[in-house]
Parts: C-alpha cells; structure tokens; sequence
C-alpha cells in the first residue's frame, strides 16, 4: 500500500467536515504539527486518547517510560537534541503532578514541549474525584501556558495554540489537560489550521534599529569588548549569524553552559565557560572589560556571582528575545531586542572588522595559569585513582567532540562541561537552570531519539543516576542504543565539595552507597563493566562505544577531588578561587 | 498606608484577553516574590472582549518595572503599564449598612450625606446603605462617623484607576495594536465563547 497516497483524515475534513472523537482530534493534530515520538505513561484518565494511539502507531512512536518524570526528561532530550517540541502523555492525578519536575527543568531552561495529560470527567472537576487533582493550578508557575479542554471542539484550535506557543518566540513548556469525556466526546472535525498568531501574544518583539546602532558604536569604540552568549543562540538557530558577529568583531566570547557548543569548542575565539566552575579568564576578565555584549543569555547568579559587583566598570550591551530579560539582573545600556538570527546579522553589518590581539591575549594568559593550576593536575593526574576529567578527556578524544553529552547534575556534570569539547550545536543537553538530578538518563533516551544518527553519551553521577534508574526499563525495551557513564565517587560530590570548603569538612549526609550497576544494568539486560584502574579507561571507552546497542560503564573515580576553579557562593566573579 | 524606604504606591494597569486562569498567572508573579497585592481591580475594557486590571501595590520603581515585564510576558496579556499615585486618578467606591431606625433617631441624615459626599442606596425598614466613592481617607471618614451608631456592615471595592494624561489608555492600547500587528489574524473561534464551551 503506498502510505504517502493516503489522505489524512484531516486532509478529509478540510473537504468536507468528519466526525471523530476528541481523541482521535487530537492525534491528527499531532501529526499535523509533525509529531513522530511520543514519550508518555498511560493511565485511568488518558485511556482514550491512548486507545486511539492504538490504532496511530504506524504514524506515531509511543515510548513506555517507566515514571512520568522520566518522559518529560525525556521529552527534554528529544527537544534539545532536535529543535522540535518534545510531546509527552500522563494521565491525572500523580501522573500529571509526575511531570511538575521535568516542567520547572523545561521552563527555566526555554525548552519547548507540550505535555498532555488526561483529566477525570468535567462534571467530576472540583469533587475530588479518584486522580483528580488541580493540575492547571499545579502546573502554572511552571509553563508557558497552560489550558483545560473540557469539550471536544475546543481541541483542534488548543493544539494549534499549544505548539505555536512552545515553539515560538522563547520557547516553552505548555501542558494541555483534557477531561476524559473530551477525550471520548464525538465532534464534527473540520481540518486542522496551525497556529501563527495569537491577538495578546508577541513571541519576538519588533528589532528597533537605533539600538542596533547605538550597539555598534559601542562595540566600535570598545577597547576590551567580550561577549557572553547562552542558548538564545541555539534556539534561535543563529550559529553561523553569531560566528559572523563573532569573527568580524574579533572580540573574545565566553559561554554559559547551555550556550556550550554554538561555536565550537576550539574556535580561536572562544576563549571558555563562564559562572562559578567556568574558566578562569572569562570570569576574572569579565570585570576588566570595557563593553560587555550579552547574546541570548539571561545573567543567572551562576554567571554573575554577587551581581553589586559585576562588570561594573562595563557598558552593557544585552540581546534577547524577551524584554523581560532586559535589566532582569544587570543594568543594560543598549538593549537589543529580538531574534539574535535577526539582530545578529545587523549588528554585524554595522562594526567594524577588527582584532583584539592584546587583549585575547590575556584571556590566553589565564588560560595558561588555569592550566598549571587546576587543568594539567585534573587531565594528568599523579595518582593512582581516576579523575572525572581525564575520564571526559578520553572520551572526546574517542568521540572526536562529535558526540551527544547529556549530563546529568553535580561535580561530573561541570567537569564535563569544562573538559568535553563541543564541535557541534545542541550537542550539550544538561539540566542548567534548575539543576534536576535525575535528568540525564531519561534525557539521553529521549536525546537519542532526537539525533538517532549521533552517539548519544549520558554522563552521571552515582547519585543523580539512582535518581531515576528506573528508566534501563526503557532503554531495555525499545533498545535506546545510549552509552551511560556513571562517575562514581561514592559521594554527593558538589554537596561535599560545599562542605569540604565551606562547612569545616562535616559531611552531613552525602556519604553515598550504590548498588552492583553492573549488575543492575545486566538484571535489564544491558552490557556494562567497572573499571577503577587508568589502563582499562580507553580500553573499555571504545568498547563501549563499539557495543551495539545501550552499554553501562561504571568508572571509580577519585573520592574527595574538587571541582576547580570556583567562584564561591556571594562572591564577585573576579574572586574566582584555583584552588 | 505606611511607606517603606524607597517604595511608594504604584497603579499597575493590565490589558488581557479574557481567559480562564489568567487571574492565577497574574498573582502568582506577585506571590513568588512576595509581594502584597494592595487593591485589585478586574472588569472588562472600552475594547470588546478586553479586560483591564488594575493592581496596587507599594514597591520601589525598579521591582515594579521587572514586575510588569514578567506580566507582559504571559500570553494572553497585551498591555501592561505603571503608574503612581501622581499620575493617576483613582476611586473606590465604599457602601454601608446601619439601622435605619437609629441612624433616623440620632444622626442627622441630611447633614450627614452632605458632608460627606455620600448618597443613600437603599432606605428600608430595617436598614439604610449609604454609598460614597473617594480615596481611602474619605471613605474611611464615614466609617469613623457611623461605627457609634452600630455600623452593620461595610464593604469598600478595590481601586479603580484613570491616567492623567489626556491620551489615556484607550490611544496607547490602540496605537500598540497598531504598531504591532500580527499576520494572518486567525480567531479561535472557541477560546472566547465561555460558558458555551464549558460544559460542566
């Protein structure tokens, strides 16, 4: 049967109205908006819309996650990994609140998704009825928008509002609640018109050419420019805009970690990662220049430090998507609002081509001191034991930079944003704003079904990765060829880093035991080794890489190593500590 | 109402689409930062299918500012703008109930609505409400006045706000609409019908 022939029945409807259930509404949406995977946990109140799924499942791919948290990371992953929006399904009740976590990660990281979950009958809302719970005032604080279908016909016109609201502008979370008798409710379907306005809503505000101008005077004029840049980059599919801006400026640019990978890694001007386990230079240096130019990065505290102390000496030049963002946290004296895939290429045509040779020169010459300090000792150490860094090392010289890192959160996760180079945009997938231990497994199956061509490597620590383990039953099942790295140091790490540095050594609770993942992993049928000896760590990195399919590779690493340089928590940038 | 240092009463004037929920999004921009909604004020606008909320709250310029940015920001708001107490005019309306047996003995009605601006609402048997419309002061002096004479209840609306400026809102709203138009309006035929969709 020639498949692409076929008529869809919202291609039907579009002629002549059909009649179908809200259910059935609903996945012709998702088809229509180019939805192909679908991570999600069935339950009481979705059953309709996964009966309908039923029969949809040559059209879409459903993963059977192991918890809801776990699909929404998952849905992150895919996200991020591909520039589409991630779909996820819950039922109601703990299904829905299951999805709180991974809402928080994909709001404060700009992730687009949209989450349906299933909702009890709308003439049991508000009885307290079995899994009923108040899932649109639950959820939010936590999206971009959110909404309750509580009838079939509002269905199509939600969905289209859904996805238009995800995707554009700074994209985002939306979480769809769908009462079960609107997902059983038979309507009159009469196609499907995708969204692309909404009366109240502005995704990019209006470029405002002045400001490009009074920017390219002062990025003219600067003596010691440098320019921060964050995901907006990504997001906006600027990269080449910004190598542009970038080489012609020939101004130093730093990255925050979700700005990793927007120009590679070892591009001559990128001169490091910014915030409290960033590179010396970039921070030290932030409170030395004299135009700071900050692209689609929003001055997190991580970044910042105290912010009463930072870059004041500077003139600010800030560009982003949403004005909310602008004089958020730092004084801006030229704001550049829009799409930086917009701006960019305005800004770049109004400076000047220059080179800052003196002043690159000193971000090289931090380098170098960091290099002595903290880099040589982390990637060669003298003793016996592993470190996370020469273990990330490795790895990247296997996987040439060319692999998916999706890490998760902690010690590990700054060790391998510092030390994994990046050839390659939204190839650093890692739970920045709000930090969710647990991310990284379920974010590695979904970002491996974002790039299936990719190795896909999952960096995590012993204890994020008992976080939320269950999902080897996932990666068992629909056999996600994902490589999981666990470092394990048989601690908290970051949590005992704080109390080795700042509470006299007392560490309270991080003492950490782990089971056999080996074991574990093989209990799911997964291939796996630990090893804590150096002249096994190559070795056993290719072969798991080698490995057809999902592979699990523990690798004891050194017990109390911090991870360095560090700006201390309340202090300036320019404190930032070596050692 | 006792100033802080720095914080003086802002009218915060907010433009939305008339949608199930906003109320909660708005507030919670308040609460996470907790900060003490003064008044509140929802109705609809001059413009069809627009409400307008006005919120007062005491803060200082520059949270304010970032306050109405991250209510911009929400989807369904079109508008939003800040003003202080200088630059607006504002109202709220107070009603009260007292017996109409004693305030008939032992006040001087006449008087008493002259003085104070006030106008009777309702005169029963039982009980009169008395209506005035004026700043907090003024609608807590009746209050002061009639407390002896067995106030039986009162109730105040929340602030009701008008910009000085002779432009008004109305221009600034249509102008904005103006500058930035969307392409292709598409209406969504049920997000706006209500009760007619929701069928609970």
């Amino acid at each position: 049967m020639e498949v692409a022939q076929q008529e869809t029945l919202t291609q039907a409807a579009e002629k002549q109205a059909v009649e179908v259930s809200g259910s059935v509404a609903l996945l012709e949406a998702l088809i229509t908006e180019g939805v192909d995977t679908i991570f999600g946990y069935p339950g009481g109140a979705i059953m309709p819309i996964y009966d309908a799924l039923y029969d949809y499942s040559d059209k879409l791919q459903h993963i059977l996650v192991r918890h809801e948290q776990g699909g929404i990371h998952a849905g992150q992953g895919y996200a991020r990994t591909s520039g589409k929006v991630g779909v996820v399904f819950a039922t109601s009740g703990p299904g829905a609140t299951n999805l709180v976590t991974g809402l928080a990660d994909a709001q404060i990281d700009s992730t687009p998704l949209v989450c349906i979950t299933g909702q009890v009958f709308a003439h049991l809302l508000g009885t307290d009825a079995f899994q009923e719970t108040d899932v649109i005032n639950i959820t939010t604080p936590v999206t971009k928008w959110n909404y309750q279908v509580t009838d079939a016909n509002e269905l199509p016109e939600v969905i289209a509002k859904a996805f238009y609201i995800a995707r554009s502008g700074r994209p985002g979370p939306v979480l769809i609640d769908i009462t079960k008798n609107a997902q059983i409710q038979k309507f009159q379907l009469r196609g499907y018109t995708p969204c692309n306005h909404i009366r109240s809503y502005r995704p990019k505000p209006i470029v405002r050419q002045q400001y490009i101008q009074q920017a390219a005077e002062l990025i003219n004029s600067a003596k010691k420019p440098f320019i921060l840049f964050g995901q907006g980059v990504i997001l906006g599919g600027a990269e080449k805009e910004f190598q542009a801006f970038v080489e012609k400026s020939g101004i130093p640019a730093a990255w925050t970690v979700l700005g990793a990978g927007a120009i590679p890694t070892d591009h001559p001007l990128n001169v490091g990662m910014l915030g409290m386990h960033g590179n010396y230079g970039p921070n030290v240096l932030t409170n030395s220049c004299d135009v700071l130019i900050a692209i689609g990065m929003r001055f997190d505290d991580r970044v910042t430090g105290r912010l009463d102390k930072y870059a004041k000496q500077a003139k600010v030049v800030h560009l982003d998507i949403d004005p909310a963002e602008i004089d958020k946290n730092v004084k801006t004296t030229v704001p550049v609002w829009g799409d930086c895939r917009e701006t960019l290429p305005l800004l770049t045509a109004a400076i000047q081509q220059k080179t800052h040779p003196e002043w690159l020169q000193q971000f090289h010459d931090h380098t170098k001191q960091e290099t002595e300090l903290v880099i040589e000792k982390e990637l060669n150490p003298t003793t016996d034991e592993m470190t996370m860094g020469e273990v990330i090392q490795q790895l990247n010289e296997i996987t040439r930079g060319e692999a998916v890192i999706v890490t998760d959160v902690g010690q590990h996760q700054m060790v391998a944003c510092r030390y994994a180079k990046f050839n390659n945009t939204r190839s650093n997938v890692t739970s920045g704003g709000l930090g969710t231990m647990g991310f990284a497994l379920p974010a590695a199956i979904g970002a491996k079904f974002g790039t299936p061509n990719k190795t896909v490597v999952a960096i995590i620590g012993d204890g994020g990765f008992q976080m939320t383990l269950q999902e080897l039953g996932t990666v068992m099942q629909d056999n996600v060829d994902i490589k999981i790295v666990i470092l394990n140091n048989k601690f908290l790490g970051m949590v005992r880093q704080w109390q080795e540095l700042f509470n006299e050594k007392r560490y309270s609770f991080v003492d950490m035991q782990s089971p056999n993942f080996v074991a574990l992993a093989a209990a799911y049928g997964i291939s796996g080794k630990s090893i804590s000896d150096r002249k096994d760590l190559p070795g056993t990195l290719q072969e798991m890489l080698n490995h057809k399919g999902a592979y699990l590779l523990e690798v004891m690493v050194t017990k109390e190593n911090n991870v360095f340089p560090m700006v201390p928590q309340g202090c300036s940038v320019a404190e930032i500590r070596l050692k | 109402m006792e100033h802080q240092e720095g914080k003086q009463e802002f009218n915060i004037t907010v433009y939305t689409e008339n949608q199930i929920g906003l109320l909660n999004r708005i507030a919670i921009i308040f609460t996470r930062r907790k900060i003490n909604i003064d008044s509140l004020n929802t109705s609809p606008s001059e413009v069809d299918s627009i409400h307008r909320f006005n919120i007062v709250i005491t803060e200082t310029e520059d949270v304010v500012r970032k306050l109405c940015r991250q209510i911009e920001k929400q989807v369904e708001v079109l508008k939003v703008y800040y003003h202080t107490n200088e630059d607006v005019i504002w109202q709220e309306m107070a009603l009260y109930k007292v017996s109409t047996d004693v305030i008939a003995e032992r006040v001087s009605v006449e008087r008493l609505l002259r003085e104070n601006g006030a106008r009777a609402v309702v005169i029963r048997k039982d009980y009169t409400v008395f209506e005035t419309t004026g700043h907090r002061e003024e609608t807590d002096n009746l209050i002061n006045i009639l407390q002896p004479y067995g106030l039986i209840e009162f109730v105040r609306s929340a602030r009701v706000a008008i910009i000085k400026d002779s432009e008004g809102f109305n221009s600034k709203l249509r102008e904005f609409e103006r500058l930035e138009p969307g392409e292709d309006v598409i209406e969504n035929e049920f997000l706006n019908d209500g009760d007619k969709v929701f069928t609970m």
